[in-house]
């Protein structure tokens, strides 16, 4: 038992490795803000394009999602990142990330979001459109924020994931948060610093999970 | 063009990888099935646990499940990997994975399972107590049937996005698909094989993606 | 334009879907302040017939004229036609997420242009029209059905519309929460809204209406003043129809 906590919760190793953790916490949130944003916006315009007219657009982008939701995201990063150098374009890790998250959860994210567009009846768009509002703004202000609550739960959901992918950066070398503990695994020969990592997506993620499940059993029910 | 074939798609690096990424590939489906079958059958188990109401229990499950929905999985593999063997405990790499895969499946379903059996009206259950059914088969025959419906949709997109991460092995030294693949990309400094490994994971995933959709149109109407 | 040019003018209007025809050639003409009941059997095209009115059914032939604007002409801006259509639906449609001041104010916003003061200056007249001024932070689940409709008449009638078109606003209601609404349309007519009506409200119909319209499998069987159609009409298809209203 002492062997286990000295391997795992101690707290000597993980007060030295702490400040190494904050700074690549630091780079964990600038990823997820930059994604989020990226995927939610992606999402929406993969949502519209599902329920485009043209039915090109619609099958495409319905190829295109299935594939992203096919592929699992680290292969997704390892593409870009060590795939596309090959022909010659080069991309920092920072934004090879961007950009394989951005295809990932945009894929998602569009789907949460198509399906809550789709739970918005006719009538919504009839209403306002007899008042003389533009496609545009009948998505914009009458539907979109009645779908966005409709789907709230899957939304903050998917938002937990795409926190939890961050982690994935690691392998291609971002001093994020998981890659500094596992650094400082490696030289302390301790696994506390990763158990800390654990500890800090725990303090940043459970609220966002107990929020999920209650908004999960509200809509059930 | 051609640099992009030659760099992407190269017939004799195809020649020359294709059974090291097949052999990857079965692995990959191996743990993918593995992961599959024990997740969904601990999620089913601790959600017909809870259904016992036994208070001490549901609140560990409830833990569980939390900490496993928020913690990621190359976390826990991390710790598990890295730090058992230092408490003289060495674990396979390809249990480790599994271990905590399907941990989280099952995490993930427990959430799934239980919020379509309340979903059942409270009238069915005691319509079937009436007749005599005993707890049990009321579950099995009456209110499991009932949430198939609901929760088919949601289980298999989550089951995907779970065992996709299969691919966390490489960072482990499990030799599946995506390991193989990069391997290869390092000793022939041509991208061909994380192509191949791509198209592979395709050809396991699209058709469950595909499964999935299939079943989120048929019942539509899962959350109205 | 004459005074004597109708406000609403519909020609030869015709509309399918596959091969089922709904509408087989309607012509028919409103005039300022005028009030125009249209009864039939359901599947007449009735309600087909009012949605091609502000265009959310395009027509397969035929023309719809609006305050001398032709609705089918490529040129016509038909969001800004659309404000001048006032519509109200039998199911409501008010905005869930929106108190009832904002599902008023929403279209004065963004295609009147108006600023939010003014706009709610505007939405509150129209709310006191209905009645329900003091509704205005109420959220539609709040309300009962017969308010919510009365929102919904506020919503069209504060884009200052110069004709109504109502598709059975009262047949979702409870009968205690008709008597709300047809009041509300009552008052309006006499102030000289011009409105076409799509409802079973017979009563109501005798008391409002300037003219009955009676569809039947796509065509205009007849039309006449109230008294003329439930009365004593000639048609043994009007006679059938209004007698079953009646039981």
């Amino acid at each position: 038992m002492d062997a286990f906590i000295e391997q795992f919760f101690n707290l000597g190793v993980m007060a030295k490795a702490f400040p190494l953790l904050m700074r690549g916490l630091g780079m964990t949130l600038l990823i997820c803000l930059a994604v989020i944003p990226l995927g939610f916006v992606g999402g929406l315009l993969v949502a519209l394009a599902r329920l485009s007219r043209s039915a090109m657009l619609r099958i495409s982008v319905r190829i295109l999602t299935d594939l992203f939701r096919a592929l699992p995201p680290l292969v997704l990063l390892i593409l870009v990142y060590s795939g596309l150098p090959f022909t010659g374009i080069r991309l920092s890790p920072f934004t090879a990330v961007c950009i394989a998250f951005f295809l990932n959860s945009s894929a998602y994210y569009g789907e949460v979001l198509r399906a809550g567009v789709e739970s918005i009846g006719s009538g919504q768009w009839e209403a306002a459109r007899s008042t003389g509002l533009s496609g545009r703004d009948t998505f914009l202000f009458v539907v979109l924020p009645q779908a966005v609550r409709n789907v709230l739960p899957d939304l903050v959901s998917n938002t937990i994931e795409v926190v939890k992918l961050t982690s994935i950066a690691s392998v291609v070398s971002m001093t994020e948060l998981l890659y500094s503990a596992d650094m400082a695994r490696s030289i302390t020969f301790n696994a506390s610093p990763v158990v800390l990592a654990g500890l800090i997506y725990l303090v940043l993620l459970w609220p966002a999970v107990r929020l999920a499940s209650r908004l999960e059993h509200r809509v059930g029910t | 063009m051609e640099r992009f074939v030659d760099t992407f798609f190269n017939a004799s690096v195809i020649a020359s990888t294709w059974p090291k990424i097949l052999s990857g590939m079965l692995i990959t489906v191996e743990l993918a099935l593995s992961v599959v079958v024990t997740g969904l059958a601990f999620g089913l188990f601790l959600a017909l646990i809870r259904t016992a109401q036994i208070r001490l229990l549901n609140a560990a499950i409830v833990v569980f499940v939390d900490v496993l929905r928020a913690l990621p999985p190359l976390v826990m593999v991390l710790i598990i990997y890295f730090g058992l063997p230092n408490v003289g405990l060495t674990l396979p790499s390809f249990a480790v994975l599994w271990l905590v895969l399907a941990a989280v499946l099952a995490a993930f379903a427990e959430e799934i399972f239980w919020a379509g059996i309340l979903s059942v009206r409270r009238g069915q259950w005691d319509a079937a107590r009436s007749t005599g059914l005993t707890f049990p088969d009321t579950l099995a025959f009456v209110v499991l049937p009932q949430t198939i419906r609901m929760v088919l949709p949601p289980l298999v997109n989550r089951t995907i996005a779970i065992t996709k991460n299969t691919a966390l092995g490489t960072v482990i030294g499990v030799p599946e698909l995506l390991n193989q693949a990069t391997t290869a990309v390092s000793f022939l400094s041509n991208a061909t094989p994380l192509m191949l490994a791509a198209i592979g994971y395709l050809i396991i995933f699209v058709p469950v993606v595909l499964f999935g959709s299939w079943l989120e149109q048929r019942f539509a109407f899962r959350k109205a | 334009m004459t005074a004597a040019s109708p406000i609403l003018d519909i020609q030869d209007l015709r509309k399918s879907y596959g091969a089922n025809e709904i509408l087989k050639g309607i012509d028919l003409a409103v005039h300022a302040q005028e009030t125009v009941f249209i009864i039939g059997p359901s599947g007449s095209g009735k309600s087909t017939l009012l949605r091609c009115c502000n265009r959310l059914e395009t027509p397969d032939a035929g023309t719809v004229t609006v305050d001398g604007v032709d609705l089918g002409d490529p040129r016509t801006d038909i969001n800004a036609m659309r404000r001048r259509i006032g519509m109200v639906f039998q199911s409501f449609n008010l905005y869930p997420h929106m108190k009832a001041m904002d599902n008023i104010t929403l279209a004065l916003r963004r295609v009147s242009k108006k600023s939010r003061a003014d706009a709610e200056v505007l939405a509150l007249a129209a709310l006191e029209r209905v009645g329900l001024a003091e509704k205005r932070n109420a959220y539609p689940a709040e309300l009962s059905g017969g308010q919510q409709q009365r929102i919904a008449i506020a919503r069209a009638l504060a884009l200052e519309p110069k004709v109504m078109l109502f598709d059975e606003p009262t047949s979702a209601l409870d009968p205690e929460l008709v008597g709300s609404v047809l009041a509300v349309m009552s008052d309006m007519a006499r102030a000289g809204m011009t409105m076409v009506v799509v409802s079973h409200e017979m009563r109501f119909a005798r008391d409002a209406a300037d003219r009955v319209v009676f569809m039947d499998h796509g065509v205009i069987v007849e039309q006449g003043s109230p008294g003329e159609i439930f009365g004593q009409s000639q048609h043994a298809r009007t006679r059938a129809f209004v007698s079953q209203l009646e039981r």
